[in-house]
């Protein structure tokens, strides 16, 4: 297990005990936050004035018929993209360096109903493309289990914060991995949801065919519990569906993986696969075996187009999402503009970095006079052949195993001249973003340089409970007990 | 067809991006590389193929999106100026036009 002593439940426990208050909880994240940020560079914002404030409001006693709250004084770090009132959201640019929401996210509205206590905004790659957090304009976040490593992208700040138990649980967000990339390399759990399970209101849009608001955790039942209270739909946000959510926490201790069948596509563990990274996932298969899962084959045919997909639908989408990012209504502007299409110009070259003037460039292309049929066209009809990939395999199991990322945490500075090559990192996590299925990372070893190794569980529609009860399953059996040599250590 | 540096410029007037010779330079080949790459598709026939547009299940397709014509709180004129660069009498200000 995890160090018991950062998971929610543990916190929870230790509070109703009266053993620690939520205010010394608070202070703690707060001060482990400040601590390892001037390595990490994890936090961009660290709030301890609100966070202290709503902590002393959450130790009053609560009035008589108040709903109980799951995460009473729980610290939670937020993903600089998610939008809270008062607090920054520079998405990781230049052009939003200075800009504060006037509203919370409906995500944040929960977790403040819930009692969550937000410590901070976390570092992420600009607009969250990126693979690796080098893409901010604000620096490099680095991996807790060596700094000269990337944590992952582009929800990196939120990974590194919650691997160096600085916070138990983060919100991130995905377009095409950027949560559960960042857990599998910085040895935590990433959940993300089905396309429609949580509410966008307030997530600065990047590829709005592809986006969810994700969760990291240092366990499966706590990413857990943060999804249950995030789930759901939000009349703010039209994609979001009416379907029940289920107590995710309370089917984790239910029939395990007994039974289940598990669904292994052979063809994904060849090229390009890391040796170290194919024993250890196929060590997690045979645990899943052991467990009493039956491993089948399954086919996804399409799966190795997924890239060239994904690389065209979120740039066209990107190109006009941050269309609105001109220097009108908030962000920055330039100060040296004559007309209005000059100033439209400049203020986009002064505000946008390299990656983000790349994607919408490739974005524009797709999309221009021409070019639409054979780009984004071709790319919307292949993604339907994935999709159906995916919905076929998964009619023959309950979930589908793959590694989350081809190697372990690489260096920084490694990929940053090959554009190609970084995106080639997303390969196993896009298409779940692609088909809009939901997926969960979990970490599985140790590489033999001490890098975290992780495999991703891939469901239906709607089937987080599924991926949670499985990957519980497999946490309790094989618990991933390493912790990174950068670590908070107030709380121990 | 190969990606040249004056498609280049014409992506960037389109995308409302200033981009410097510099910049122009380096993104050719590396706009030409991806393109290049996400050409592979073109192996598949999709001629049959239904493009795949939002909706993705059928529980989010059924959803009734819209709510109900009633009024709500805005934001309110105050708090939707206060991030503007440059405000003025209530509206966002601009340069000229032309």
């Amino acid at each position: 297990m995890n160090n018991p002593d950062h998971t929610i439940e543990s916190l929870s426990l230790r509070i109703a005990r009266g053993e620690t208050t939520v205010r010394a909880v608070t202070d703690a994240a707060l001060d482990a936050a400040e601590k390892l940020n001037d390595t990490l560079n994890a936090f961009l914002q660290i709030d301890r004035a609100g966070a202290t404030r709503r902590a002393d409001e959450l130790s009053a006693p609560q009035s008589v018929g108040d709903a109980p709250r799951a995460l009473v004084g729980v610290p939670i770090a937020v993903k600089d993209n998610i939008c809270v009132r008062g607090l920054q959201a520079s998405c990781g640019s230049r052009i939003l360096a200075n800009y504060h929401p006037p509203y919370d996210a409906t995500v944040i509205e929960r977790l403040s109903a819930a009692g969550a206590v937000i410590i901070g905004k976390t570092n992420c790659d600009e607009f969250a493309m990126g693979s690796s957090n080098e893409n901010s304009a604000f620096g490099p976040v680095r991996n807790p289990w060596d700094t000269a490593r990337v944590p992952g992208g582009s929800s990196g700040g939120s990974a590194a914060t919650v691997a160096a138990r600085i916070v138990p649980v983060a919100l991130g967000s995905e377009t095409g991995g950027s949560v559960r990339q960042p857990a599998s390399l910085c040895g935590i759990v990433g959940v993300k949801p089905t396309y429609g399970r949580v509410s966008r209101y307030g997530l600065v849009a990047f590829g709005s065919s592809l986006d969810q608001v994700s969760v990291f955790g240092l366990t499966v039942r706590d990413a857990a519990a943060v999804l249950g209270v995030i789930a759901g739909r939000d009349p703010h946000d039209a994609t979001t569906a009416d379907v029940p959510v289920p107590d995710y926490a309370a089917e984790l201790d239910t029939e395990g993986a007994r039974g289940a069948r598990i669904g292994v596509p052979r063809a994904l563990f060849g090229d390009g696969l890391d040796d170290e990274v194919r024993r250890s996932v196929e060590q997690s298969i045979e645990a899943y075996r052991d467990l009493g899962a039956e491993i089948v084959d399954v086919e996804l045919p399409h799966a190795k187009y997924s890239i060239a997909v994904y690389y065209i639908i979120a740039t066209a989408e990107a190109s006009a999402n941050l269309a609105r990012f001109d220097g009108v209504r908030y962000g920055h502007r330039t100060e040296e503009a004559r007309t209005l299409s000059e100033m439209y110009r400049r203020t986009r070259d002064e505000g946008f970095g390299a990656e983000v003037k790349r994607r919408i460039m490739l974005g524009t292309y797709v999309l221009s006079s021409g070019y639409y049929d054979a780009y984004y066209r071709k790319a919307q009809q292949v993604r339907t052949l994935i999709k159906k990939d995916f919905l076929d395999a998964l009619a023959q199991c309950d979930a589908i195993l793959t590694p989350t990322t081809p190697t372990p945490a690489f260096l920084l500075g490694e990929k940053t001249d090959d554009p190609l090559a970084m995106y080639l990192s997303d390969i196993y996590t896009c298409t779940a973003n692609l088909a809009g299925i939901p997926g969960i990372a979990v970490p599985c070893g140790l590489s033999s340089t001490g890098l975290p190794i992780g495999f991703q569980l891939l469901g239906r529609h709607w089937g987080e409970a599924t991926l949670f009860r499985l990957a519980h399953a497999y946490e309790r059996a094989q618990p991933f007990t390493a912790r990174p040599p950068l670590i908070a250590t107030s709380e121990d | 067809m190969p990606i040249t540096e004056s498609d280049i410029e014409k992506i960037a007037k389109l995308a409302h991006l200033e981009i410097t010779d510099e910049e122009r330079r380096a993104l050719t080949p590396q706009i030409a590389s991806i393109v290049a790459y996400v050409e592979q598709l073109n192996e598949l026939d999709t001629s049959q193929v239904e493009p795949a547009t939002g909706g993705f299940t059928p529980e989010g397709e059924r959803t009734r999106a819209g709510r109900d014509d009633v009024r709500h709180r805005s934001l309110g004129q105050a708090a939707a100026l206060d991030q503007a660069p440059d405000p003025s009498h209530g509206y966002f200000r601009v340069p000229k036009v032309l």
